[in-house]
């Protein structure tokens, strides 16, 4: 079955999608990086789309759905790369995803990434 | 017996047509429509006496419908006239006046002959006129779109520029009135600018949008969003007093969203996100003679 690959990169999940997403291939994508951020102990998850050039609603969704359940998990998501295509198609959809953090690139993605796994280790740390 | 107006039509036509242009051009010049700084007497005289050898000929053919073969030529005049006209400013009014002081000369000709058919030919040449008259109207009223569309389209290249104020800072000076087409252009051209510069900061002025309402509003809002799903925060700047009243007023919900009033307080902000800042040079003072620019020539010297 087509699936898309996850990649480990220290405490982080690296998601490229790089093929047209259909809605069976975003399930599966939920339910395997759902389980690898338990299994691999994740902090942070970037899943890079600049290859993305279709999005439907659904899929607009899923992103949502993706970053509020890492939260959950403990795991910061950020998703980069989006094409203004495809931003646009999201907003004129309604989804304008506030929950999501976005970054232009992967090389910026992860800054971001760190600064904020650094932010929350330390909130950790100062509550505790 | 519309072979029999067009006999009657021929023959007004025929007979002493030096008169009929002579008074027709006279009820030209003396109606109250003529514009004496746009066209001459002798023009008009040039004018008349060609449509009149066209509409003999269309007459001739014996058909009253002028959108039948015969009458070619008479359109094909009548399409070049009121282009014309329409590019020189002329009002609709005035470019129909042209066919419309037709009636008069050749009523009057018409009823000259006192038969009982007269009643009937004035209708039928009536309906004639006034079709040519309408005809004159709507090919004014297309040569004048085509003007507009025309116009619409150079508005929309060349009304939205993207600026880099520095790198990784774009700058969007919107100025006019910001309908659907236009945000959708405003909207690509700065998502796609945003890619190839991966600026992070995108500052979208209104200064020079004279109304904001609910639907402005919410297209600046798209594009707000748009942008930053791909990763580039938005700043708008250059919202006025009464702007700002009218947006509380329509309840339009900004949210998260950063507002500043001038677009030198939106680019102080852009540059502090950025970790970067402007330093007045203690040493070698430049005197200038405007101090608006000091901090863009700060700026510009790399003093940051």
């Amino acid at each position: 079955m087509e699936r898309i690959p996850i990649l480990k990169m220290g405490e982080y999940l690296l998601v490229t999608i790089q093929v047209d997403m259909h809605d069976r291939l975003a399930m599966t994508l939920q339910d395997d990086l759902t389980s690898r951020i338990v299994s691999a102990r994740a902090k942070g998850v970037l899943i890079d789309i600049s290859a993305l050039e279709m999005v439907d609603s659904f899929i607009g969704r899923m992103f949502g759905d993706i970053a509020a359940m890492s939260r959950v998990l403990d795991a910061e998501t950020v998703v980069v790369g989006m094409q203004p295509a495809v931003a646009i198609t999201l907003v004129e959809l309604g989804l304008s995803l506030p929950g999501v953090r976005t970054a232009l690139n992967i090389e910026r993605g992860m800054d971001l990434l760190r600064g904020l796994v650094a932010a929350r280790g330390r909130d950790d740390a100062g509550s505790a | 017996m519309a072979t029999d107006a067009s006999v009657s039509l021929n023959e007004v036509l025929q007979k002493d047509e030096g008169t009929l242009i002579q008074n027709w051009v006279d009820a030209q010049v003396n109606a109250p429509t003529f514009r004496a700084d746009r066209t001459s007497r002798q023009e008009l005289m040039d004018q008349s006496r060609r449509f009149m050898t066209l509409l003999r000929e269309a007459v001739r053919s014996g058909e009253l419908d002028i959108m039948g073969h015969g009458w070619t030529g008479v359109r094909q005049m009548l399409d070049d006239l009121s282009v014309a006209r329409a590019q020189q400013g002329f009002s609709p009014s005035e470019t129909a006046t042209f066919i419309f002081a037709l009636k008069q000369p050749i009523f009057d000709r018409l009823q000259g002959g006192g038969s009982s058919e007269a009643p009937r030919r004035l209708w039928s040449t009536n309906t004639l006129l006034d079709r040519l008259g309408l005809y004159t109207t709507e090919v004014f009223q297309r040569g004048r779109e085509q003007v507009i569309v025309r116009q619409q389209q150079e508005l929309m290249e060349l009304s939205t520029p993207v600026v880099t104020l520095w790198d990784g800072v774009l700058a969007l000076p919107l100025i006019g009135t910001l309908d659907s087409a236009r945000t959708q252009v405003v909207m690509e051209n700065l998502l796609q600018r945003i890619v190839d510069s991966g600026a992070a900061i995108a500052i979208i002025d209104i200064t020079g949008v004279p109304t904001v309402d609910t639907v402005t509003a919410q297209h600046l809002l798209k594009t707000v969003a748009a942008a930053r799903l791909m990763g580039a925060d938005c700043i708008i700047s250059g919202i006025r007093p009464q702007i700002a009243q009218t947006i509380v007023h329509l309840g339009v919900e900004l949210g998260s969203v950063v507002t500043k009033s001038t677009l030198a307080d939106a680019f102080a902000i852009a540059l502090k996100r950025l970790g970067l800042a402007v330093q007045k040079q203690s040493s070698a003072p430049r005197r200038r003679d405007e101090e608006g620019t000091d901090a863009r020539a700060a700026a510009d010297r790399g003093e940051v």
